[in-house]
């Protein structure tokens, strides 16, 4: 099931569904670095609440998103990753050292909301 | 919803069979009575042999099937397949060590999310990994 994106400006979120197949990591890569570009946003929240399983294909899949969005200069949030999930990639060796992560959504809005004022304070 | 056998068999021919063999999976372990967080464990698992299999071997098959020892109850998933075989399986087992451009943690980790992990394979005849997880007394 592809994952849908929704703009909430200058941030996209994105909220995985159900179960992800390649073709929806690959169109979620496509879709995200496209609307990121064409809305030009700063940010881009990554939600997984709902994924039952985090194998080392979907966190290497997540991983390059957030590296290839990084390089646009957009930063990405992974939010919700649920507890047994956590604990099932940390014993697989999957600890996503190089990407932020939330425990939900509203968490992840605010570390980009917080972000931003920051940069700006900075700016002027 | 199909009735949960204490035995099923997942043929592992493409991307969606990754799946169906964790929701039997997560089945069999709810029947068997293992908690969320191990199903999880064990999902996690066959989402790592299942793609090996797809990817080394092209196709292949997930058994799970229920275990006991003295009394312990068990969920057992072999992951079966007729494709190269591993040349050097110690080194296979190393973190980080891949010949397809992957993590290389398929198979320790498995290992590590299991309580009991064993593979046998011989190059030009296939793998088959044979996994436990034992549910944890109350
Ligand atoms: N079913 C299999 N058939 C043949 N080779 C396999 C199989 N499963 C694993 N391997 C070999 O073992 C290596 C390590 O596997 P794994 O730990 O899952 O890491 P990865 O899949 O990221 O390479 C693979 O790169 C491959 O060479
Ligand atoms: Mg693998």
């Amino acid at each position: 099931m592809p994952v849908p994106i929704l703009a909430q400006a200058p941030y996209l979120i994105a909220s995985v569904q159900a179960a992800l197949t390649d073709a929806d990591l690959i169109g979620l890569q496509n879709g995200l670095l496209d609307e990121a570009q064409r809305r030009r946003c700063q940010g881009v929240i990554v939600d997984v609440t709902a994924l039952d399983v985090m194998d080392s294909f979907s966190t290497r899949t997540l991983q390059s998103l957030a590296a290839m969005l990084r390089l646009r200069g957009v930063e990405t949030v992974i939010a919700g990753i649920q507890p047994d999930v956590a604990m099932a990639m940390v014993r697989l060796g999957l600890t996503m050292p190089d990407v932020r992560t939330a425990l939900d959504l509203d968490e992840g809005l605010a570390y980009l909301q917080a972000k931003q004022q920051g940069s700006a304070g900075r700016g002027q | 919803m199909r009735a949960v056998d204490d035995e099923m068999r997942v043929p592992i021919d493409g991307e969606l069979d990754i799946l169906t063999a964790r929701q039997d999976a997560r089945e069999l372990a709810t029947a068997l009575g293992f908690d969320g967080v191990s199903q999880t464990l064990i999902a996690t698992a066959i989402s790592e042999l299942a793609r090996n299999i797809l990817k080394y071997a092209g196709h292949g098959e997930i058994l799970l099937r229920s275990a006991a020892r003295s009394g312990a109850r068990g969920i057992t998933v072999v992951a079966a397949d007729e494709g190269p075989g591993i040349a050097d399986p110690a080194l296979a087992m190393t973190d980080g060590f891949s010949t397809g451009h992957g993590l290389g943690l398929g198979l320790p980790g498995t290992r590590r999310l299991m309580d009991d992990f064993d593979l046998v394979s011989k190059v030009g005849s296939g793998t088959v990994v044979t996994t436990t997880m034992w549910a944890r007394r109350p």
